[in-house]
């Protein structure tokens, strides 16, 4: 019989039952859209902390001061304040192959410029900061060293706070009011986008570190020092000696634990993608039981047609039908089931993740791979699962068949 | 396949002889099935030979073995002691799929409860059996299946479903299906024991007709006057053939139809 001939029955056949025929479907429908929708989140979500950790900027160690632990609880890196203004000059000056350093002080403010006023993210950086962040700047220029040393009043603007305090008039040159202290804005930053967890990194006020600490935070140790490495291939070696540097100005003792922690972009880069994939791997994974279920979907409706088709196989075998004339037409029915509903499933998957990305903001990304991958899955789903029904109906005994009620 | 080549062509003098080999050729045929622990002998020694162009009635209550003789005969089944040959080719040592493509080949079944395929038209039924034949285009499937269609005189309802169609018209659908693959054989099982008499009468004329274009017919009933439409009639009890004898004058199916007719009449002008 030709394959034309065996597609044109299976396709009658599952004609004949429509409502059946779809419900039957779904679970495949549904099973690889999940897998299309879910793989399209995880790489959305993956492409994004790649970009993320991108804007950290090029070859980048960070260094955090020590944890504090209250009531067994750890308050997290950054949160002892261990490193201090000696550590931080000392860095600058030992150690070799970097082009640039600053520590980073973080305070929530209220800002207000004109009749505007709102509370936003004011960080107390060094001059070196925005290069080493690989940050550009929209209208304006950096602060100096001069400004630094001299804790001059001067500030750097996010887009977001500028647009919120200024609307889409130039910044650069308005005075803001930090907790009332007046500060020029000299610099205002372009646009970086959203961040990974929604928070928006351009709603941020940059000023020299040593005018948030004397105007803003008042506190004289730092959270982190950002480091910036002259070539990638410096960078193990620069984590190697400022963490030499710091258990020597710290005087840890041999084998006692750091009360800091250096770690390069590499580090968090791998360990942030790696979270990502094991996301991406356990959505997917989810997916594919959905996928499994559909398939007994399809093995159980097979089974049911055998059975209700009994007097139709005896006829055939007596017309001159080979059990692999039966074999090969139950197959192809499973086989059609499924790969329509794989077809259907993949519209469906790549409009969910669509929805997804226009509802919710998140980023999604279709791979190739993830349509290939569940669209080869539905065959095979097709053919394992129809394998059985279609080998009971091709062993079926003819006189039995014809005689069946 | 080849197996079937092969045992035609080991019959010898093919050409010349095979209008005088018998169609089915019987040779002691037993066939026993294992029903749990007992050892059932459905049929017990049965030797037979039917010619090219006989009209043969099988009777017998149930259990006699007449079921398992058509099985047989048609190809179905095998048996267990003895010899079968259809058309000059052993069927004995034919294996499953051997056997469906000699059904194909030389065999048109028809059975009591029609069969057909439902929401499937007339002609698509009639094309079932060339679907499994080799080698017959799409084209030439629906043609001979027309053609088929209409020798029994369902042409215009080609189209419609069976169940658009009645139960005579439905087993005018059944023959044209037995007859579209030009079979040696046909095979027919109760084919009246769903009509009424008068659609009986004209299904036993269709097959008298074919019959008589040189068509070999063997028909299981258990009713004693269609049998009589027949020229042979065999009549099995507990496994054995225990009469076989032909009939001197078969019925005429124009004649009884029109003695039909005057009885409805005289029935309705009766007071």
């Amino acid at each position: 019989m030709m394959l034309l001939a065996i597609l044109k029955i299976s396709i009658r056949a599952l004609q004949r039952n429509t409502l059946r025929t779809l419900l039957t479907m779904l679970g495949i429908i549904i099973g690889v859209a999940a897998v299309i929708a879910m793989i399209s989140i995880g790489n959305g979500a993956k492409a994004q902390v790649e970009a993320r950790i991108a804007a950290m900027g090029q070859n980048v160690a960070m260094v955090f001061s020590g944890n504090v632990t209250r009531g067994g609880f750890s308050m997290g890196f950054g949160s002892a304040g261990t490193l201090t203004q000696g550590d931080f000059d000392a860095l600058r000056k030992e150690i070799s192959g970097i082009v640039g350093a600053s520590p980073e002080v973080r305070a929530n403010a209220q800002v207000a410029a004109g009749n505007q006023n709102l509370l936003t993210t004011v960080m107390g950086v060094g001059e070196d900061y925005v290069s080493a962040r690989s940050w550009k700047f929209a209208s304006g220029d950096n602060f100096t060293d001069q400004d630094v040393r001299s804790a001059a009043k001067v500030a750097l603007i996010g887009k977001t706070t500028a647009t919120s305090l200024f609307g889409d008039g130039d910044p650069v040159g308005q005075i803001i009011r930090i907790k009332s202290a007046p500060f020029t804005i000299v610099g205002a930053l372009a646009s970086k986008g959203m961040a990974m967890f929604g928070n928006d990194q351009d709603d941020i006020i940059l000023v020299p570190y040593t005018s948030a600490m004397k105007r803003l935070s008042g506190g004289t140790s730092f959270r982190s020092f950002v480091v910036q490495a002259a070539a990638p291939d410096l960078l193990p070696t620069v984590q190697q000696d400022i963490s030499e540097l710091l258990r020597q100005r710290h005087r840890i003792r041999e084998g006692a634990d750091d009360d800091f922690m250096v770690r390069t972009q590499q580090e968090i880069t791998e360990a942030a993608t790696e979270t990502s994939k094991t996301m991406t791997w356990l959505l997917g994974s989810v997916a594919c039981v959905s996928l499994l279920v559909g398939g007994i979907g399809i093995m159980n409706i097979m089974l049911v047609s055998v059975t209700e088709r009994t007097r139709e196989i005896g006829v055939r075998m007596a017309v001159g039908a080979r059990g692999s004339d039966i074999l090969l037409q139950f197959l192809a029915e499973a086989i059609t089931l499924s790969f329509f509903g794989g077809l259907i499933g993949i519209g469906l998957g790549i409009g969910i993740s669509k929805l997804v990305s226009v509802k919710a903001g998140w980023v999604t990304l279709v791979s190739t791979d993830s349509i290939l991958l569940s669209f080869a899955a539905s065959a095979i789903i097709g053919i394992f699962f129809g394998f059985y029904p279609a080998r009971k109906a091709a062993q079926l005994d003819p006189i039995d068949a014809l005689r069946y009620e | 396949m080849d197996g079937v080549r092969l045992a035609a062509a080991g019959s010898g003098a093919v050409a010349v002889a095979s209008s005088m080999n018998p169609v089915i050729k019987l040779e002691d045929f037993s066939k026993t099935y294992q029903s749990g622990e007992v050892q059932v002998h459905a049929v017990r020694g049965v030797s037979l030979s039917v010619m090219p162009g006989e009209f043969v009635a099988v009777m017998g209550a149930s259990g006699s073995g007449k079921s398992t003789l058509m099985n047989t005969v048609g190809c179905l089944d095998r048996p267990t002691g003895g010899r079968y040959s259809l058309d000059g080719v052993d069927v004995t040592q034919l294996d499953r799929s051997e056997l469906a493509m000699l059904r194909n080949e030389k065999i048109g079944f028809v059975f009591q409860g029609f069969n057909l395929l439902s929401r499937t038209s007339a002609v698509e039924n009639v094309e079932l059996p060339l679907l499994y034949a080799r080698g017959i285009s799409g084209r030439e499937q629906y043609k001979r299946a027309m053609e088929a269609l209409e020798m029994v005189g369902l042409g215009e309802r080609a189209l419609h479903h069976p169940n658009q169609l009645s139960g005579g018209q439905q087993q005018r659908v059944a023959i044209a299906r037995a007859l579209v693959n030009e079979p040696k054989l046909l095979l027919a099982d109760e084919p009246t024991g769903n009509l009424d008499t008068q659609t009986s009468i004209e299904i036993m004329g269709l097959f008298q007709e074919l019959n008589r274009e040189g068509m070999t017919v063997v028909m299981v009933t258990h009713e004693l006057d269609i049998a009589h439409y027949t020229k042979r009639m065999l009549i099995m009890r507990d496994g054995r053939l225990i009469k076989d004898e032909a009939i001197q004058n078969p019925l005429c199916s124009s004649e009884e139809l029109a003695k039909l007719h005057a009885e409805q009449s005289a029935v309705a002008l009766a007071p």
